[in-house]
Parts: C-alpha cells; structure tokens; sequence
C-alpha cells in the first residue's frame, strides 16, 4: 500500500465520518433550526407559550382588520388552523390577504399572538403581471382542479415545512 | 501507464500550466464581457417587471448568480484542496488557493444584496433564518481559508491545514442549498428546479441564466489570473520561471 | 429615463446591489494585475542580484 493511498483511504473515512456526525446533529437539532412555528404547531402546543417565538403561514383572505391608528389583527392559516394575530406598526410592502407572512411576538391568555414585528415571506414564483392576469382568468375557470390539487399539497404535508404558498399556483402550466 | 495518465498529469506541472491559464483567463474575460453586457442588457430592458416585487426583484440577476458561484466555488475549492492532500500535487493546492478569494466575493455579494432585496420585500436587512445562516458560515470558511494560508509561513504545510479546513467545510454546502426545505425559512424556497419545473417566467430564466454564465466566465478568468501570480510568487526561484521572465513571456 | 433609474421606488435596493457587485467585480482584476506586476518585479530584482554576483 503507497502512502498515496492510506492518506485517501484516511480521507475518505474522515469525510464519510463527518457526514455522518453532521447528519446526526442536524437531526438531532431538527425543528430548533426552523426560523418559525406553523399554526398547526401552536395548537399542537409545540411552540413556547412563554417566551417569544415566530409564527408563519399565510395571511388569510378577509381577515385583516384595521383598528386604530396603526392597529390590524388579522389571522395566519395554514389551511389546517387558524391563529390571531395582533399588531401595531408599519406592515412591510408585500404584506396582503393570501400572501406569506412570519410574526415574532408571544401568546396571551386569550390564546391570540401579540406581535411585536411582522415581516413578509414571498414565495419561489417569478412572472409579468400580465401572466398573473391570465392565470388568474384560467383559475376562475378551474377552481374545482384548483381545489384538488390544493387538498393534495396539504396531504403531502408541503404547506407547513415550507410556509410558501406552494400550493397556491399549482397551475403553473401556464407560465412553462 | 496509460498514455492518458501521462497527458493529464502533463498539466499538474506549473511550467506547463502557466501559458495555458494565461490563454484560459483571456478569453473568459472576453466571454465576461460579452455575456455581462448581453445579461445585464436584458436584466433591465427586457426581462418583464414582476407581478408582485415590481422592479425590486431585479436584484435577483446579481443575487443567484453570486450565491451559486458562492456554493460551487467552495466545491471546487474543497475538491483542489482533496487532490492537493492525496497526491501531493503543487498545482493542486495553488489551485485551491486561487479560487478562495472569488469565493469570499462571492458569498459577500450574496449577502449583500440579499440584504438590500430582504430590506424592501421582506421588512429586515437579515433574520437568522437557516439559510442566510449558512450562507454566513460559508463566507466565514472562505475567510479562514484565507486567514490559515497566510498564518503559516511554509507553504506546503499551510496546503495541508488548508485543505483540512476547506474538505470538514464542506458539509456546509448541501445544508445551504436544501435549507430552505429541512426548515422553516424566511428566505424562499428554489425558483430553478433541477429536475421538473421552475416557477419562473422563461424571459426572466434565461436572462437569470445569461448572468449566471457571466459570473461563471468571470470567476474562470479571475481565479486564473491568480494562479499565475502564485505560480510566479512561489516558483519564482526555479530557471523555468526565470527563464520566461527574462524572455518576456510571462 | 428618469423612471428607468427609480426602478419603481426600489432605487436604493436594486442600485445598491448591482453597484456593490460591480465594485467588487472590477476591484478584483485590478488587485490581481497588481499582484502580477509585484511578482515580476521581484523576479526581476531576483536575477539581477544574481548576476551582479
């Protein structure tokens, strides 16, 4: 045996062993490293209810409502549950009804999320504006494929390990 | 010996390396600039406005092609850096040494302006989210590359420890790229799929793609005009080299 | 063209990032050309000590 190939035999062990390890630990780390909590997690109970922790999911259409001044509550759904969300300040600019959203804040006793900082997640779509249009005319046409398909992205358990809207532009046929 | 062997270790030779790089770094400098002009042509002017981030989601012509050429690099790096620790070669670890700056440049540069397109659209310069984290962690590595190389002063042994640093990094790559499926991110998931679609407008991919063939051109070029300074620098006492000088030809 | 360099009310941002990239892109090549020409002139240094011995 050449040293040449003890010192890649040693190299190779060396990196099959640090694979291992690093997969060990990212397992073992598992959700610690997820940067927020799904409402399903919070009505599961597994999110902090005394420290502050982060909350993601999707805005839900017409819940957002308007209070006073810079107040808005409104909830984060991930199709499954629901959570109130309360805050006051400035929204950032792709806050809407239907798109991602990750509040950091803490639970109160009413079981609602006192936000303290709201940022908006955008998902991986990119198109023209006319595209989206198009889209939007080929969605009221199949919103009964529509839902289909949304029941199979939940199913698959996409929605709450990715926080996007995955499931949201599975017509994506249109843009190719 | 296979006459194959022979033809490939023909080039782990500095001597005969030098000329090639040179020849190498030119044109991909050329294809640089053609490819940047054509891309960043289209970036702006053709590539149609998105429907939801506006304009703002231009910066994402910068953006991948730098956090790639980020990921890739350091691949490339580590993979030089292996073939340096295994066979001994000298060419091998220059290498390795060459791509370690363009690689920090270009984790800075992903960093950069993901900062600048999370101000805007997601309302934060940075979160500690999984994948800026490791993204982080990479332009940390390129650093400590860097900082171990120049920290001792014999080359071959700085090689060595270099190489150690840059094949543990490694493991850093993968959970970059699958972070934002392992976890709950703030960043978003992969537009560009490899195998199935991409959720993007084809305008939009192939200017995405131009850029990216750009950067790839330009980190060709830079990391070859490199290797010949530290080619130079560290053969700089041998005949070949003081030859080539003195006839002009390096 | 005024329009143009507004980028929809994402100067800043989108201005910001490509002057970053581009600073760095064109500040490499020449730190390396420099590089170069510091490693020739030591060659060169190099052989004339040499010959004058």
């Amino acid at each position: 045996m050449k040293a040449r190939h003890k010192r890649l035999g040693f190299l190779t062990i060396g990196i099959v062993a640090l694979g291992l390890s690093t997969w060990l630990v990212v397992n073992a780390l598992g959700s610690n490293l997820s940067y927020f909590f799904s409402p399903s997690e919070v009505a599961e109970g597994a999110a902090p209810s005394e420290r502050i922790f982060r909350l993601g999911g999707l805005v839900k259409p017409d819940s957002v409502e308007r209070g006073e001044e810079l107040l808005v509550r409104f909830q984060v759904t991930d199709h499954a549950h629901d959570v109130t969300v309360v805050y006051s300040g400035i929204l950032p600019d792709l806050f809407a009804e239907g798109q991602g959203v990750v509040a950091q804040g803490r639970l109160n006793e009413q079981g609602q999320f006192v936000a303290e900082r709201v940022l908006a997640k955008h998902d991986e779509n990119y198109m023209a504006p006319e595209v989206k249009e198009a889209l939007a005319r080929a969605h009221a046409d199949g919103v009964a494929q529509e839902a289909s398909t949304y029941a199979a992205a939940e199913s698959s358990g996409s929605y709450s390990s990715r926080g996007g809207e995955s499931g949201a532009y599975s017509t994506s046929g249109v843009t190719q | 010996m296979s006459s194959r062997l022979v033809n490939w270790f023909k080039f782990s030779s500095p001597s005969t390396f030098y000329p090639l790089a040179g020849k190498i770094g030119f044109w991909s400098m050329v294809v640089t600039v053609v490819l940047l002009a054509v891309g960043l042509y289209m970036s702006f002017f053709v590539a149609p406005t998105d429907y939801k981030q506006g304009e703002g989601y231009r910066i994402i012509y910068v953006h991948v092609p730098a956090a790639w050429m980020s990921m890739f690099l350091y691949v490339l790096m580590a993979g030089w850096a292996a073939l340096g620790l295994v066979f001994n070669t000298r060419l091998s670890a220059m290498m390795a040494s060459a791509l370690a700056p363009t690689g920090a440049s270009m984790a800075f540069i992903a960093l950069w302006t993901g900062a600048f397109w999370g101000k805007p659209m997601w309302g934060a310069w940075w979160v500690w989210d999984a994948r800026l984290t490791s993204e982080l962690i990479l332009l940390f590595l390129y650093l400590g590359f860097i900082a171990l190389q120049s920290a001792i002063d014999d080359p071959r042994r700085a090689d060595r420890a270099c190489a150690v640093l840059a094949i543990v990094g490694v493991v850093n790559v993968p959970i970059i790229y699958y972070s934002v499926i392992w976890w709950n991110t703030l960043h978003q998931g992969a537009t560009i799929q490899i195998r199935g679609e991409s959720s993007m407008d084809p305008l939009m991919l192939t200017t995405l793609l131009i850029m990216t063939l750009a950067f790839w051109a330009y980190c060709i070029a830079v990391a070859m005009a490199r290797v010949r300074s530290i080619i130079l620098e560290r053969e700089r006492e041998t005949t070949w080299v003081g030859e080539m000088v003195k006839e002009g030809r390096a | 063209m005024k329009e143009f360099f507004a980028m929809g009310g994402y100067a800043l941002y989108v201005w910001g990032s490509f002057a970053m990239t581009a600073l760095l892109m064109i500040v490499e090549p020449i730190l390396l050309r420099r590089r170069k020409q510091a490693a020739l002139a030591r060659i060169r240094r190099i052989a004339r000590l040499q010959q004058q011995r």
